[in-house]
């Protein structure tokens, strides 16, 4: 095992040693904070939820079997913190897929930038996506997450993982759509 | 019943996402590419997968990173726990991990499958490329992998995956004649980023270097897609 894995890291943060904590930390902690970031759409939580997951990694770590990636593993726990933070959030505050819908209802300049440009189009749409829809979208292209490892994440079987992803894909071409780009498919 | 199974999609084209990420077993990613290569219709469709990767990537790179008040909390955090005694015993996963640490560099080679050796021989050549590339300076010196020294140069760049065929000559030639240097990588998933050129283009520039760096080596070049 090289000592500089992951996997070698949780064993010594196991151990309580604080340097491999700041490495693995270093090493991850931006593209969690970006998972995290996209289910909860808040800068300030995420940066918050951050330090409560690689907390979760510093406490758990004698319990990694190894079983699954490292990342695998962080990305579970994460999820796991930032749909627990979202439930807690009070009635007061917009949900996600309510500010998804405020942010609809008219073509602000930004929005008729994207019509003309395909590539921020579909950025755009792929911000519209359901929090379901988002998670595997970014655990697939983003996280280059297999099948197996998504399924592992979101605690859904490899099946439902596939036909999600085929689903998430077609509402983002329905997006396109309504904006006005008919990509031809489904 | 048979208008529900005409909607459904296939199997293969249900792998097309994981096939442009790079994430399929061997045996997957040969259906998936034996599909494509008989099938116009799946082939376009697979052209939609990779601008959705494309610009997923693109998305989530432009999120930026949480501040130093992250790290901070977190040790913050870790420093008012109570201190633990160092683990007497190893988990299995620790133990086999261990068992294969144990193994003679001459049993690991022979147990070793040739497809994770090429890959293995990529990455080599491709490092050899980035240490030959990069300036001395920076040599050996400590860069963490979420927040690479190269990030704040400024340029514009794009995310590649080379052809696993694809072989050291193929390589050298292909960054040195369209004047590429990398810049960061690889991920888990073989991607590579690479500096195209030393000063920012337009997105629309961009997507048509992109695009004819793709068209013009396809025998290298397995995915290519902006990035900032």
């Amino acid at each position: 095992m090289q000592t500089n894995s992951d996997e070698a890291l949780i064993a010594r943060i196991a151990n309580g040693d604080r340097l491999a904590m700041q490495v693995l930390f270093a090493r991850h902690h931006v593209r969690v904070y970006r998972f995290v970031l996209r289910l909860v759409r808040n800068e300030a939580k995420a940066e918050d939820l951050i330090s409560e997951v690689f907390l979760d990694i510093w406490r758990q770590a004698g319990k990694f079997e190894g079983r699954a990636a490292a990342s695998t593993w962080m990305l579970s726990i994460a999820r796991f913190k930032a749909l627990s933070a979202l439930r807690k959030r009070t009635e007061e505050e917009l949900d996600d897929e309510t500010a998804a819908a405020v942010e609809d209802q008219a073509d602000n300049p930004e929005v008729s930038l994207a019509k003309k440009d395909k590539a921020a189009a579909l950025r755009q749409c792929l911000s519209k996506l359901s929090a379901e829809h988002r998670e595997v979208v970014d655990l697939v292209y983003y996280h280059e997450k297999s099948v197996e490892e998504v399924a592992g994440i979101v605690g859904i079987p490899e099946a439902t993982v596939k036909t999600r992803m085929f689903y998430a894909r077609k509402k983002l071409s329905e997006f396109l759509k309504e904006q006005g780009i008919d990509r031809g498919w489904p | 019943m048979n208008v529900a199974k005409e909607n459904e999609p296939g199997n293969i084209e249900l792998l097309l996402p994981w096939h442009a990420a790079g994430t399929l077993s061997q045996r997957d990613k040969q259906r998936v590419e034996a599909a494509l290569a008989h099938d116009p219709g799946l082939a376009r469709r697979y052209e939609l997968v990779r601008e959705e990767l494309g610009e997923t990537i693109h998305l989530n790179e432009t999120l930026g990173a949480p501040s130093a008040r992250a790290m901070e909390a977190l040790f913050a955090k870790i420093d008012a726990e109570p201190s633990r005694a160092p683990a007497t015993s190893l988990n299995f996963g620790a133990r086999v991990r261990e068992f294969f640490a144990d193994l003679s560099p001459r049993t690991l080679a022979w147990s070793a499958s040739a497809a994770a050796l090429a890959i293995v021989l990529q990455a080599g050549l491709i490092a050899g490329i980035v240490f030959k590339e990069q300036a001395a300076p920076t040599a050996g010196s400590y860069q963490t992998a979420s927040m690479p020294l190269a990030a704040k140069v400024e340029g514009a760049y794009a995310l590649i995956r080379f052809q696993p065929q694809a072989n050291a000559a193929d390589i050298s030639k292909f960054m040195e004649t369209n004047k590429l240097s990398i810049a960061d990588g690889p991920t888990p998933g073989g991607l590579y980023r690479v500096r195209i050129s030393p000063s920012k283009v337009s997105s629309t520039d961009l997507a048509d270097i992109v695009k004819t760096l793709h068209d013009n080596n396809a025998n290298v070049v397995g995915f290519i897609a902006p990035t900032q």
